[in-house]
């Protein structure tokens, strides 16, 4: 897993304590209106996603960037940039 | 015998076009919402209608609006979802000593199992909630204030948009219940300055079973229903459609209907007080006189049991009630009254009236007719009475 310690992005998923598997459904939907090499947060408490969306990324063809750290909060962010 | 129903707090019929536009629901459109197939993609979007349709009644947007089995489930979502949502920030809840049970209960839920502090702020005589109070009351770890809009047992209708905007003047979250009030008075969300509100289908005039719960945009709740992905994850359990589409219509009649309705319940329910007060002596109206909804009339009668009056009344075709169906069933003086003031034994003789669009001015002209000789007749009986109508005349 690759973690970073900054990343803009140019949309934002609010999934925190909404159930499985919305970290998916929602993103899918966000994504298409996004631009190519704009870039998707994905804010979840969901452990899974953190196999899930760098699989969904591989399945599709999009590029996962990885997990921003931050101490503060008790969820995930995760990044994709939008290849296509 | 005449029929005069005058308890639609309690319960209120389902109107026909309300009823008419579900039975759909029930047969040829019995999809279900989550199927990807058109049986289910047009029901999910008949949902998606009815969303916007409850959300305009309270100037919201569709997607802030999350259906619900009842304005009780929406008051346990507002409330714990919003707090344990908020547990970084503290454990403190702000509510009123004269909630309805779903938001006075949800908060004794969280004070045993989640260890919060929760402040039962006080009422004044007329049963509003002192917005200096509510601002005093507010500390760092306070997460939420929840304060009905509307109260079913005095008809006290509260300054929200006051409450509220103090409330978000700290960064405080505000849910209202204004399951009383939503169709009977307007209920805008962004005037009240609200960051959640409960509303309820048998007060519009929608089925039992179903409600709604308004939240800010963005805010997030902790599910209180675990299941899957409906309500776009923050409500499990498959939609109950015919119930929702009767509550999607409700909402927008009621919508076109507030202005005259307002008018015509206020009507009956000050013609009803006026012809009460002259007729019964020793009767107190109960509530805020001026700030109270349109159709709601609720009195403590001096000398009596209120059950006994019902009880007298209903033999006449009458039907009222006497505010807090629980606590009479519990035979406890109401909560709510007592946070009022009104001493035990006049509390004992609360009566409450609320009427609808479908009662008519005869039916306050058949109350005032039975009311008063019931009243006398049970004082009659009342040795309690007797002996204070001897000392008031020196006997």
């Amino acid at each position: 897993m690759r973690f970073l310690n900054e990343c803009k992005a140019d949309a934002t998923a609010d999934l925190v304590y909404r159930v499985c598997p919305m970290h998916l459904l929602e993103p899918v939907d966000l994504i298409k209106d996004l631009k190519q090499g704009q870039v998707l947060e994905i804010l979840t408490d969901y452990d899974g996603a953190l196999e899930d969306i760098p699989a969904w990324c591989a399945k599709n063809g999009q590029e996962f960037l990885g997990v921003g750290e931050d101490e503060a909060e008790d969820f995930y962010k995760l990044y994709i940039r939008k290849l296509h | 015998m005449r029929r005069v129903y005058l308890d639609h707090a309690a319960a209120t019929p389902v109107r026909w076009e309300v009823l008419e536009a579900m039975l759909p629901y029930f047969s040829e459109r019995f999809g279900n919402p989550a199927a990807v197939y058109d049986l289910g993609s047009e029901i999910k979007d008949t949902l998606e209608e009815q969303r916007a349709r409850v959300a305009r009644l309270v100037g919201a947007a569709a997607g802030e609006i999350i259906f619900t089995s009842s304005g009780a489930e929406a008051n346990n979502l507002a409330i714990k979802g919003a707090a344990l949502a908020n547990l970084k920030k503290g454990r403190h809840l702000i509510v009123s000593a004269i909630e309805h049970h779903s938001v006075l209960n949800a908060a004794r839920f969280l004070e045993k199992f989640h260890d919060f502090e929760v402040t039962y702020l006080p009422v004044d005589q007329h049963g509003l909630v002192d917005p200096e109070r509510v601002e005093k009351s507010l500390s760092p770890a306070t997460v939420l204030v929840s304060i009905q809009h509307g109260s079913n047992e005095i008809g006290a209708i509260q300054d929200i948009d006051e409450l509220a905007g103090r409330c978000r003047a700290q960064g405080v979250l505000f849910h209202t219940d204004a399951v009383a009030t939503a169709g009977q008075v307007p209920v805008d969300v962004q005037s009240l300055q609200v960051d959640l509100l409960s509303l309820s289908g048998p007060g519009l005039g929608a089925p039992k079973g179903v409600g709604a719960l308004y939240f800010r945009d963005k805010l997030r709740l902790v599910p209180q229903i675990h299941g899957g992905i409906q309500e776009n994850g923050r409500r499990g359990g498959t939609e109950n459609v015919p119930a929702i589409v009767g509550l999607g219509q409700a909402a927008a009649l009621a919508l076109g209907e507030l202005d005259a309705k307002s008018r015509y319940l206020a009507r009956l329910r000050d013609n009803l007080v006026a012809g009460l007060k002259e007729r019964v002596p020793q009767i107190h109206y109960t509530g805020h006189p001026l700030r109270r909804l349109p159709g709601h009339a609720s009195f403590c009668v001096e000398g009596i049991e209120g059950e006994a009056l019902l009880f007298m009344l209903s033999r006449q075709g009458i039907y009222a009630n006497t505010g807090s169906a629980c606590a009479s069933k519990a035979l406890k003086t109401s909560p709510v009254l007592t946070a009022l003031g009104i001493a035990p034994d006049v509390a004992q003789g609360s009566v409450v009236f609320t009427f609808s669009q479908d009662n008519q001015e005869e039916d306050v002209l058949y109350v005032l007719e039975q009311l008063p000789p019931a009243v006398e007749r049970l004082r009659s009986f009342s040795p309690v009475w007797r002996k204070k109508v001897a000392a008031a005349s020196g006997a």
